[in-house]
């Protein structure tokens, strides 16, 4: 279990991170995401304690991270897969991290044979592609068998293949009763994986829940309709409270309304529909329409020809 | 239905043993000893040493015995100069490299992901690369003076090591290289940048001793035996009572350059704990 509590970190008069409070817990994956440069590497610096918060506090199973009794038996992390002495072995690099905590050789070797590394152990991780070198940290972080795992970006310029793999072994380490905490700036990584939530932009707080409640709660429910009478539509449902966009191809869509709610309207008015369906809002619309104010740079409307 | 080349297996094969100890120093060193032999800037460097020290030793033997020798001549000193001169200018290479190489390649998010506690770190980094380099160094220095010894036997210019001061003189010549490589690795966490460090370091114990030649003859005098390099490490290869009486003798040079590495490792431990990394 990983808590922050009032966690802050500013550099100069930049503000990375800002009086951030949540709780990781065990035996799910938790998606910890945001736009580029809203303060999740800062945070799980700060976890790691590698950076030093400049208010409140962060702790992993109720210490801080320096204080654990043996810090690769409770927390793995990878936060760069580059992070390496390129001149060093694989084998040797686990082999430096895991004498640190008197972990035995024969976990290094079984380590490495999970990540499907043990063709290249005896190379030098110089040569190693991005996915070979994500397969390294992966192992790294595996080495002392923690409860908590930590991973920022883990999929970032990896093959669909790559991708696939990292996204069932992160389900898996939730699935034996981890925690899993997993950064990405990127939704649709997350819809597949993650079970929980964390939304940050500009280093603050904007949600917290389960991933269903993400997309089902008010601002993202639409639903999808098809009418011959798109101006009696349109009326009854702005008076009901709703918002209508037209969508492709004579469809409309409804924001503000529950499907059931359009049905019963339409009826009642009397207006014939060729078609009704709740339009699941994907999770990347969903997190762009509550991320759209905390993105830091935002790039100009209106693409130059 | 695609298949995955690298199938998903649980985390967890066998039990990982509990930690009978909290993990400190004694993990932490043979970590290091780890990371130091696997990387070949170590070879290298220590390689170099050697050989700039014993060829050194046998170019400046020879030329003493084809030249004859002149006052001042010290045949423990003249085996022992390449050890201390040279092998001084290679080591900070080596000593600054095992600390920056960590924050050039990253390495230290990983090494302090592992091993939070940062004295812990610092220090057993700097006890194995003072290990390593102080036993290579006492090859080195022995290899050296034997191989001068040879050669100035021709002449019966040699000396032996149970000559009074000899074995001093061989002992912390390996030492003093061991010194340098110290405040090499302080310097190094301060400045966390390899070319960084190692350019400053040389500069330092080039320019100073060249800049000082400038001085007034009295003033020079009187700061030489507290310049580093140059002159002020004679009396540490020498097996004299007394080089000059400008300088200290050998065990005051020897102080003075490890009250220097002293408060460089230091300064580098408070940086080192306390900064973000």
């Amino acid at each position: 279990m990983i808590e922050a509590r009032g966690l802050a970190r500013r550099y100069g008069d930049k503000v990375a991170v800002d009086d951030l409070s949540f709780t990781v817990q065990p035996g799910r994956v938790t998606g910890f995401l945001g736009p580029n440069g809203a303060g999740k590497t800062t945070t799980m610096r700060m976890i790691l304690g590698l950076d030093r918060p400049t208010a409140g506090s962060v702790t992993v199973n109720g210490k801080p991270f320096a204080e654990l009794y043996s810090a690769m038996r409770e927390v793995g992390a990878l936060l760069d897969a580059k992070a390496v002495h390129g001149g060093r072995s694989a084998y040797k690099h686990l082999l430096c991290l895991a004498q640190t905590n008197s972990i035995p050789r024969s976990r290094v070797d079984e380590v490495i044979g999970i990540v499907g590394l043990e063709d290249v152990a005896r190379k030098r991780s110089k040569g190693f592609s991005l996915g070979m070198s994500q397969r390294l940290g992966i192992a790294a972080a595996l080495l002392g068998d923690p409860d908590v795992l930590m991973f920022d970006e883990p999929v970032n310029g990896l093959d669909p293949e790559g991708i696939r793999w990292i996204r069932l072994l992160m389900r898996s380490l939730a699935a034996e009763g981890r925690t899993v905490f997993v950064s990405s700036h990127l939704m649709s990584e997350m819809e597949n994986t993650a079970d929980h939530l964390i939304v940050i932009g500009r280093g603050k707080l904007i949600a917290d829940c389960p991933i269903a409640e993400f997309t089902a709660d008010g601002t993202a429910l639409a639903t999808t309709v098809k009418t011959p009478d798109d101006q009696r539509l349109a009326g009854v449902v702005t008076a009901a409270g709703g918002a209508l966009d037209r969508g492709e191809a004579d469809e409309l869509t409804v924001r503000g309304l529950s499907a059931e709610e359009v049905g019963q309207l339409a009826l009642t008015n009397g207006i014939l529909l060729h078609y009704l369906a709740p339009a699941r809002v994907s999770l990347e619309e969903a997190f762009m329409e509550l991320t759209a104010d905390s993105v830091e740079y935002q790039a100009k409307t209106g693409v130059q020809k | 239905m695609t298949t995955a080349s690298i199938p998903v297996t649980p985390a967890r094969i066998r039990a990982v043993p509990a930690a009978a100890k909290r993990p400190g120093l004694p993990g932490t060193l043979r970590s290091e000893l780890t990371k130091i032999l696997s990387v070949r800037s170590t070879y290298w460097t220590l390689l170099a040493q050697a050989v700039a020290a014993i060829a050194w030793a046998a170019i400046a033997c020879a030329g003493t015995v084809s030249h004859g020798i002149g006052p001042g001549f010290n045949a423990a000193q003249v085996s022992l100069t390449g050890q201390v001169a040279l092998g001084e200018l290679i080591i900070v290479v080596l000593g600054a490299l095992v600390i920056t190489s960590e924050y050039s390649t990253g390495m230290i998010r990983t090494s302090l992901g592992v091993m939070p506690r940062r004295s812990v770190l610092y220090s057993a980094k700097a006890m194995v690369f003072a290990a390593v380099t102080f036993t290579v160094s006492l090859v080195t220095s022995f290899t050296a003076f034997f191989v001068g010894q040879a050669i100035l036997s021709s002449k019966h210019y040699n000396t032996t090591l149970g000559a009074p001061g000899v074995l001093r003189a061989v002992l912390l010549s390996a030492a003093i290289v061991t010194v340098f490589g110290l405040l090499a690795y302080g310097t190094g966490a301060i400045i966390r940048h390899s070319a960084g460090a190692i350019t400053s370091i040389l500069g330092v114990i080039f320019l100073i001793p060249a800049l000082a030649q400038a001085l007034p003859n009295s003033w020079f005098a009187d700061v030489v035996r507290w310049l580093p390099g140059g002159q002020a490490l004679m009396p540490i290869a020498s097996s004299a009572r007394s080089v000059s009486n400008h300088l200290f003798s050998a065990w005051g040079e020897f102080a003075v350059f490890s009250g220097y590495a002293a408060v460089l490792l230091a300064i580098g431990a408070w940086l080192f704990i306390r900064r973000d990394a």
